[in-house]
């Protein structure tokens, strides 16, 4: 993968597929990006766990913090990584060892680990970098658009309402042809 | 938690992706991401299907405000943890469209549309001056920008220092440490200056500040200043995007280039905002961070919103801007070539005839032609000029430009008639100057007007 340039079918499929992402590193104060990109995907119907070796045990937006992934007690579908890109490693390498395995992991806007990212991808995991989700979410769905931000999309098919609530709308079928 | 941001400006992806129904390309999927073309981009960026109606053109969406899901939405929304409509002042989805179009045309993250070009002035620099500040600007600029700086806007502190562009070192002159950016026009009204772009982008990021280009003379058909090295564009809608001069309108766009956490320069970027519980925008936008600052901290707080029915003709006006902009170009350099060789014309200043001071610059910056905005001199000075402009049938006598129909005025007895002479020959608008902006009629029909002007007794 051209860690670079993803195209717009490769993370489309990624958040159409996954549904449980435990978010390394989260923030539990209200005005961090990390807590932003939380709210903004539980809202979206993920089902969000935070990993928080500082807030363990503790509840974040309703949800139950945990100190690190192998504390979690069911499967996980991505990791996002909210840790400086020096710290990744150790979190997908933990990642790695969880059974079963995640599909994706995610590292936010300013955070590569060519080195972590290369260990994930040939265990067969798919590998975001330097991205955030909710961006992502929001520009592919169209909903970034109302801030006039450019989506780098173009269609001549409408956008689909999310169905729970007038200003939430959803991501649109993955093109399969298009979906490396 | 988050990482460094010196990555940002490094990784912004600009190359749009169509998503398009299997038919039309004949039943053969096309490359999953194609980069679309400009005139493509001109007709359908940032304007998908209404989402609730399935209307194809983009609505009026003439309302002020937009309601919420629920409390919870509503929270979300004006704490920026969500994208989505408040209240028209703040943002509206048809200005949206708007401005995602013009982003995508320039190459830039995000747009903001607002009630001027004069109005986005005032929100770009609110995002970026305190007090007590400096910024750098050419001294060939739109007259009314002249006049912005240099009154209103010290009257809120914010100083301006003049360059030349044609002395590239001026600028570095007029740089100190209360700069906060430098202020340029690609293509300079009225008219026939072409400025070095790429020079004067490598002295803004020596001085470590951002460059803001105007580019409404050229738009981004003709000049897009961002693959030059700008960070911030503004545009008068008002001229050849709308194209119909039908609707004022502002717009600013996001280079998506410019690393405003580099030091404590820009606070409003770089530091919590107390407007916001303490939300830093630059690390929670990333690249689109400086509309997001002009959009909920000056628009919101200054008010200059732009009309959604302005963003409708505006819209309309940019489908068919690639088609327009050759035109006026063609047009203007059949005119300005005939102008040239007619004995009552002492100077032409156009930068697409090959003779002139600028045509080099010209075909750098602008090469499908050097816009439809320009000035010429008359042998018979004041006199002649007035009778130019009393005579013709088909040129309009007024004060605006890039509209489809041509324009003509005569500065010295208009809009710079208070100045001494000295002081009008120093603004370019000396006795004997006729400034054109050439429209869309037939090019025939635009030079026997000025033929009829030129030789009326």
């Amino acid at each position: 993968m051209n860690h670079d340039n993803y195209p717009d079918n490769y993370i489309r499929g990624i958040l159409n597929t996954v549904k449980t992402i435990a978010m390394v590193g989260i923030s539990p104060k209200e005005n961090r990006p990390s807590y932003f990109a939380f709210k903004y995907l539980l809202e979206r119907g993920y089902h969000m766990i935070p990993v928080n070796p500082g807030q363990a045990g503790k509840l974040i937006l309703n949800q139950k913090v945990y100190a690190r992934l192998s504390d979690i007690p069911e499967p996980i579908d991505m990791v996002d990584i909210f840790r400086a890109s020096e710290h990744v490693l150790p979190v997908v390498e933990e990642a790695l060892k969880l059974q079963p395995k995640p599909q994706v992991i995610w590292m936010q806007l300013t955070i590569r680990n060519e080195e972590a990212a290369r260990l994930a991808e040939a265990e067969g995991l798919k590998v975001v970098m330097n991205r955030c989700p909710k961006i992502e979410y929001g520009r592919l769905s169209s909903e970034i658009s109302w801030m006039g931000v450019n989506s780098r999309t173009l269609s001549s098919r409408r956008a689909q309402n999310l169905g729970t609530g007038v200003q939430r709308m959803s991501l649109g079928a993955t093109n399969k042809k298009g979906d490396n | 938690m988050t990482g460094p941001l010196s990555g940002l400006s490094n990784h912004h992806n600009l190359g749009a992706g169509i998503e398009c129904p299997l038919s039309t390309f004949g039943g053969t999927m096309p490359d999953a991401e194609r980069t679309p073309g400009f005139a493509t981009l001109s007709i359908h960026a940032g304007a998908k299907p209404d989402p609730t109606t399935g209307a194809r053109v983009t609505p009026i969406y003439q309302t002020t405000s937009f309601v919420f899901d629920d409390v919870d939405h509503a929270a979300a929304l004006f704490g920026l943890q969500t994208f989505g409509n408040i209240y028209t002042r703040i943002g509206n989805p048809t200005c949206a469209v708007l401005e995602e179009r013009v982003a995508a045309l320039e190459g830039g993250t995000a747009g903001l549309a607002v009630a001027s070009g004069h109005a986005a002035q005032v929100i770009v620099l609110h995002a970026l001056m305190t007090p007590g500040d400096e910024f750098v600007a050419s001294k060939k600029l739109y007259g009314g920008s002249i006049n912005q700086f240099n009154h209103s806007f010290k009257n809120f502190g914010w100083n301006v220092v003049w360059a030349d562009p044609d002395d590239l070192a001026s600028f570095e002159k007029a740089v100190s440490p209360k700069t906060k950016c430098i202020f340029i026009e690609s293509i300079a009204n009225p008219g026939g200056v072409i400025t070095d772009i790429e020079a004067i982008s490598k002295i803004a990021r020596k001085a470590g500040v951002p460059l803001i280009v105007d580019n409404t003379l050229a738009t981004p058909y003709l000049c897009k200043p961002i693959d030059y090295g700008a960070d911030i564009i503004v545009h008068s809608l008002t001229k050849f995007l709308g194209g119909h001069g039908n609707s004022i309108g502002g717009l600013i766009v996001d280079g998506g280039t410019f690393n405003w956490s580099r030091d404590k320069k820009y606070p409003m970027l770089s530091e919590p905002r107390p407007e916001y519980q303490g939300i830093i925008l630059h690390e929670t936008f990333g690249n689109f961070a400086f509309a997001i600052a002009c959009r909920v901290l000056g628009l919101r707080d200054l008010g200059p919103a732009l009309s959604p029915f302005n963003a409708f003709l505006v819209i309309t006006g940019i489908e068919t801007l690639p088609l327009r902009m050759q035109r006026h170009c063609d047009n203007t350099l059949a005119v300005a070539e005939w102008l040239s060789k007619r004995p009552e014309v002492a100077w032409v200043s156009y930068p697409g005839l090959p003779g002139d001071k600028y045509h080099k610059l010209a075909k750098k910056y602008s090469p499908k032609g050097a816009g439809a905005v320009f000035t010429f001199g008359l042998k018979g000075g004041y006199d002649a000029g007035v009778k130019l402009v009393s005579n013709v049938k088909l040129f309009s006598h007024l004060a605006n430009i890039g509209d489809t129909r041509s324009l003509i005025i005569h500065p010295a007895s208009t809009t710079h008639r208070q100045l001494s002479d000295a002081q009008k020959v120093q603004a370019g608008a000396g006795p004997d100057v006729v400034r054109l902006s050439v429209g869309l009629e037939d090019p025939e029909d635009i030079i026997a007007d000025l033929e009829l002007g030129l030789k009326a007794k």
